[in-house]
């Protein structure tokens, strides 16, 4: 591999299988999960949780629970609220919905917390928690999407159910619709995707133990213990240095534990109040009915393309079901930003929207925005069939190979270096598809029903800069008087294998064994803020840091070498821990009485260098890094019973420097096993009243070995722009398995039909739906037909803005006014400054940030309209219109795809 | 809730206990004699991560009573490695084939092809991939478990 410089270590470690570090401990059952942790005087918590959908708290017994043995405290909100508390999303922004850690008066799905027992002993706690007497008003539960847009509401004091939303209706009529009439060929798809329980094998857990003066240690499964440090920190208005979080073993996460929620919060507040340490050890059923979900989407796209299969434009209308209290109220934005900037697509535009329903919250899952390459890929094939046209090559027609790029994509995404498209030709070039539809057309003639998937897409990974938490990260390193290489790294794993990964980096970039590399991580008290497993991203920014160190580390190495041996540092090499100056093997030294002298002899050190062997470099990379893939897979569907079996699975996945393959495979395997079963197996369905119905791995189907079949891997290793090359690999299999395997059935089914509308999972019932010619939409219970052409649902009324007053309004615009714009991301206040000359109207609006002029507006009895460009977060123009009426001004702002926002304003006062 | 003696020998090491009628032998060798490479993942026997050997039969812990241990002889994952640290020949086909990743449901896949294994050293492929029936990882893919089976089987990985 090229990237190897040759003035290192002859032994190679990137790009090699390097047995994993991590494993000595987790195979011999040494390691350390949180439930493994016993601390003296240590409690244990249970929670009483509400067995109904919605409702409001009548009263809650605790008599009986208080008199059961073992039982130290029995706490509710009110309880709690002694410390005050305002739970955050992940971007470290306030939650919406009037959240609380135990319910407040009210209930608003199955599941939620309403009292939290402290007792001896687990068992105490459950038994005691069995025996509170909840009395609550049960009221009509909202369960579906459906019910959200006609429902009651499911916060009382929200103005609507909609959680969040973005898009902007009105280009449909405007641009896409007239596009889409005069395009050759329309076709539209449905999916509707069932809700997830990410079910990591070791469920949440949370040991808290207050120390000294109001500091506290916690040990919790989460995805980045400085992450989990921050987020405690700020959602109690703490000082993050006052909260030391360790997670040294995690049993998965997959986006579930990217925050500590509700219970993990309870537990730390718990644990200040009570003065002890408490532990609260999630069981099985709580994981599958009472931790955050997710997926559970709605969606319907549309695309128009010409005679050869050339996209014209395309329309899709998003919904997912953010529960009762999710995780951050999400319209899942980024489904639409990445559902195109692979592909030439002239004119795309949404709605897409987040409604509140009395079910369990809405969490993170391994791509979370999967959906676009599951209804595009799918849609896309779709139209291959209607126009006879080879999946491969529409594929072809529409892909931006390398060759066309740097180029600005579809929702203004600058796309520079993605290979989808050279992923699928090496994909075409290993797998023979016309032997393949020769042995189908065959086995089509004994009633074998096979058949060949085919998607590629695109994942940004590794991202940083744009968002709270996503940032870049630090590694210390140094290399100790032992001669051994120490490394503190911001990074976590879950299972990732970071200290792998990263310890080859450094061995492979200094020069030394592998084996004399100790990394240590999983403590926030260790090296610097990072997320740690969360948008594809470590082995991008930690690998690119880890990097950047070694290289800093070694030629501080060659530095001292070099005037300890009166050679130029050219001439210096570092080898297998030894240190080599060409032409003089007697002054080779080894790394130890190298540092030996650092540490202990620093006069011996060239004139003003810092004492010891120590590096440190914090990486900011490039904003995002594009990972692409291809994958095919072949089926066989049994038309007797539904059962669909794969047959053969291959990935062209390139994820550029890939610095170990067996952990890089396994990430993908990983996520591909999940797609599997996403598509065939799993489902956590609620009944009418707001019950979730899975409450056991025995209804909530995990795959098993016999369900996932062998994975092919093809490596397109094109470096990235980032320091080693590396794009990221965590989330590709869960976002990418799900249409190659959806295109594989639909390809099996072709003989009986298309699937119209698809609902997930594809069980062998539904199958044998299609088979059999009946409705599989799914929807027998809802009688209104989705049109065939888009129709963009009114984006939720902006309630009530001012209309134009009859009579002239008081007063004058002009001068400043105290403005505030309450956008989908959260409220912005800045002062905006009037000037009118007739009906012309000119200003500027000015924040901290900066000042934009803007002039060309109107007013017109007192309403005014206006437009303002601006940049960020992206290129779109704001849209004002506004009513004065006195003192006060209200009205709305349209923000292209970011939806409309209520304005109001007032004179400063 | 009844208490019980017990006498009980894990990994070789003789321990005497008094347990709760209800604990489960999985909560016990985990809370009350500290060997927490047991895991428990459902609780209600469905995973496969906290199984163990009793009487060398591969057992899950979270199905039997701590009671009903009683005389009995446990192996968890930590006997499993020879006592000069040198891995179990199942340990090493795991680490081998990237049979691991967060290592949540590794104690008790290993212990179930150990147990396979110790049966019959003949065992095939086929028979170990069979045990795995009954485990459920959500990391890996079951690609390096596979791998490490046909590894421990002398078939090509
Ligand atoms: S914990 Fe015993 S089988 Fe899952
Ligand atoms: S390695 Fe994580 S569950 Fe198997």
């Amino acid at each position: 591999m090229s990237f190897h410089a040759s003035s290192v270590g002859a032994t190679r470690y990137v790009g090699e299988r390097t047995p994993r570090k991590e494993d000595g401990r987790l195979l011999t059952g040494r390691g350390q999960f949180t439930d493994d942790v016993q601390l003296p005087g240590m409690m244990h918590v249970a929670y009483v949780r509400s067995p109904v959908a919605r409702g409001r708290i009548v009263s809650i017994g605790l008599d009986v629970a208080r008199e059961m043995p073992g039982v130290q405290a029995i706490y509710t909100q009110a309880d709690l609220a002694a410390i005050p508390v305002q739970m955050m999303s992940f971007f470290f922004t306030p939650i919406e919905s009037p959240v609380t850690l135990l319910a407040d008066g009210r209930v608003a799905c199955v599941g939620d917390p309403v009292c939290m027992v402290i007792a001896e002993s687990r068992a105490q706690a459950e038994d005691a928690a069995a025996l509170v007497e909840l009395e609550i008003e049960e009221e009509t539960a909202l369960v579906t999407i459906a019910d959200a847009r006609t429902g009651p509401l499911v916060h009382p004091d929200r103005d609507d159910n909609v959680a969040a939303e973005m898009g902007d209706a009105d280009m449909l009529e405007e641009v896409i619709q007239p596009l889409l009439d005069k395009a050759p060929h329309v076709v539209t798809h449905t999916i509707r995707h069932q809700r997830i329980a990410q079910s990591p094998m070791e469920c949440r857990a949370c040991v808290a133990s207050p120390e000294g003066s109001g500091e506290m240690t916690v040990w919790v499964g989460c995805q980045s213990p400085h992450l989990a440090a921050r987020y405690v920190a700020l959602v109690l208005g703490l000082p993050q240095e006052s909260i030391r979080v360790i997670a040294k073993d995690v049993g998965g996460g997959f986006g579930l534990k990217n925050i500590p929620w509700r219970e993990e919060v309870a537990v730390v507040v718990a644990a200040r109040l009570f003065g002890r340490p408490l532990k609260w050890i999630e069981d099985r059923y709580e994981a599958l009915t009472a931790s955050s979900h997710a997926r559970e989407q709605e969606v319907t796209l549309t695309i128009g393309l010409d005679e050869e299969g050339r996209l014209l434009a395309a329309w899709s209308d998003y919904a997912c079901n953010n529960g009762a209290w999710p995780m951050g109220e999400d319209a899942n934005i980024a489904v639409h930003m990445f559902m195109w900037p692979a592909h030439k697509l002239p004119a795309y535009g949404f709605v897409t929207r987040g409604w509140y329903t009395n079910t369990m919250g809405l969490g993170g899952y391994r791509g979370p925005w999967a959906m676009e390459s599951l209804i595009r890929e799918t849609t896309l094939d779709k139209a291959a069939r209607k126009l006879g046209i080879d999946p491969v090559e529409l594929r072809r027609r529409n892909l931006l190979y390398l060759p066309e790029q740097p180029v600005t994509s579809s929702m203004g995404i600058e796309v520079t270096d993605i290979t989808p498209g050279e992923c699928l030709e090496k994909l075409v070039a290993h797998v023979d598809i016309a032997a393949f539809r020769k042995e189908q057309a065959e086995a089509r003639k004994e009633g074998r029903y096979l058949g060949m998937g085919i998607a590629t897409y695109i994942e940004p990974t590794g991202s940083a800069g744009a968002m709270q938490p996503m940032t870049g990260e630090t590694v210390h390193l140094r290399i100790e008087p032992t001669g051994k290489v120490v490394a503190m790294l911001s990074t976590h794993s879950q299972g990732h294998g970071t200290a792998t990964t990263m310890a080859q980096v450094i061995a492979d970039r200094l020069g030394v064994a592998y084996e004399d590399i100790a990394v240590f991580e999983g403590d926030s008290a260790i090296g610097a803020f990072g997320p740690g497993a969360a948008g594809s991203r470590q082995g991008v920014i930690a690998g690119g840091a880890t990097w950047r160190a070694t290289e800093l580390l070694a030629e501080k190495v060659k530095a001292v070498a070099a005037h300890l041996s009166n050679a130029s540092v050219e001439a210096v090499t570092i080898a297998e821990g030894m240190v080599h100056v060409e032409g003089a093997p007697e002054m080779s030294r080894s790394l130890k009485e190298l540092a030996e002298i650092a540490y202990g002899d620093p006069a011996r050190l060239p004139e003003g260098m810092a004492s010891g062997l120590e590096a440190q470099f914090r990486y900011q990379p490039p904003p995002m890094t594009m990972t692409s893939a291809a994958h095919c897979c072949v089926v066989e569907v049994d038309a007797e019973t539904g059962f669909v079996k794969i047959l053969r699975w291959i990935s062209a996945e390139d994820c550029g420097t890939v610095i170990n393959p067996g952990v890089v495979e396994g990430q993908i395997a990983g996520g591909l096993a999940q797609a599997i079963g996403q598509v065939l197996l799993e489902e956590m369905p609620y009944d009418a009243r707001g019950n979730p119905l899975a409450a056991t791995f025995k209804d909530y189907l995990m795959p098993t070995m016999f369900d996932v079949p062998d994975f092919e891997y093809l490596h397109a290793n094109t470096p990235s722009q980032t320091i080693g090359g590396m794009r990221g690999v965590g989330e590709g299999g869960c976002i990418i398995g799900p249409p190659t395997l959806v295109n594989a059935i639909a390809d099996a089914l072709a003989p009986f039909g298309e699937i119209e509308e698809l609902t997930l999972p594809l069980t062998p019932a539904r199958i044998l739906d299609v088979i059999e010619q009946r409705d599989v939409s799914g929807r027998q219970a809802q009688p209104e037909k989705v049109a065939a052409a888009p129709v963009a649902a009114p984006l939720a009324p902006v309630p009530e803005v001012a209309e134009p007053a009859p009579a002239a309004p008081t007063g004058s615009v002009d001068g400043d006014w105290d403005m505030t714009l309450k956008a989908p991301m959260g409220g912005q206040t800045f002062l905006a400054h009037f000037d009118t000359d007739g009906a012309a109207l000119s200003g500027y609006l000015s924040a901290p940030e900066g000042r934009q002029e803007f002039s060309g507006g109107m007013i017109d009895n007192g309403r005014m309209k206006f437009e303002v460009k601006v940049d960020k977060p992206m290129k779109i123009t704001l849209k004002y219109d506004i009513q004065l009426d006195g003192d006060t001004i209200t009205g709305k702002c349209r923000m292209g795809m970011f939806g409309t926002a209520k304005v109001t304003a007032v004179r400063p006062s | 809730m009844s208490e019980h003696r017990i006498d009980i020998t894990v990994n070789g090491r003789r321990h005497t206990a008094t347990v709760e009628a209800r604990a489960s032998l999985g909560e016990f060798l985990r809370e009350g004699l500290g060997y927490t490479g047991t895991h428990l993942a459902c609780e209600h026997g469905v995973c496969g991560a906290c199984t163990v050997r009793v009487d060398g039969v591969a057992v899950r812990s979270c199905l039997m009573l701590a009671v009903q241990a009683d005389g009995c002889e446990i192996t968890t994952v930590e006997g499993l490695a020879a006592p000069d640290g040198t891995l179990h020949r199942v340990q090493q086909a795991l680490q081998d084939n990237f049979g691991l990743q967060c290592g949540f449901c590794t104690p008790g896949v290993a212990i179930t092809l150990a147990a396979v294994l110790d049966d019959d050293p003949a065992a095939t492929a086929q028979d170990m991939e069979a045990a795995m029936s009954g485990h459920v990882c959500r990391c890996t893919g079951y690609q390096g478990i596979r791998r490490a089976i046909r590894q421990l089987a002398g078939e090509a990985v």
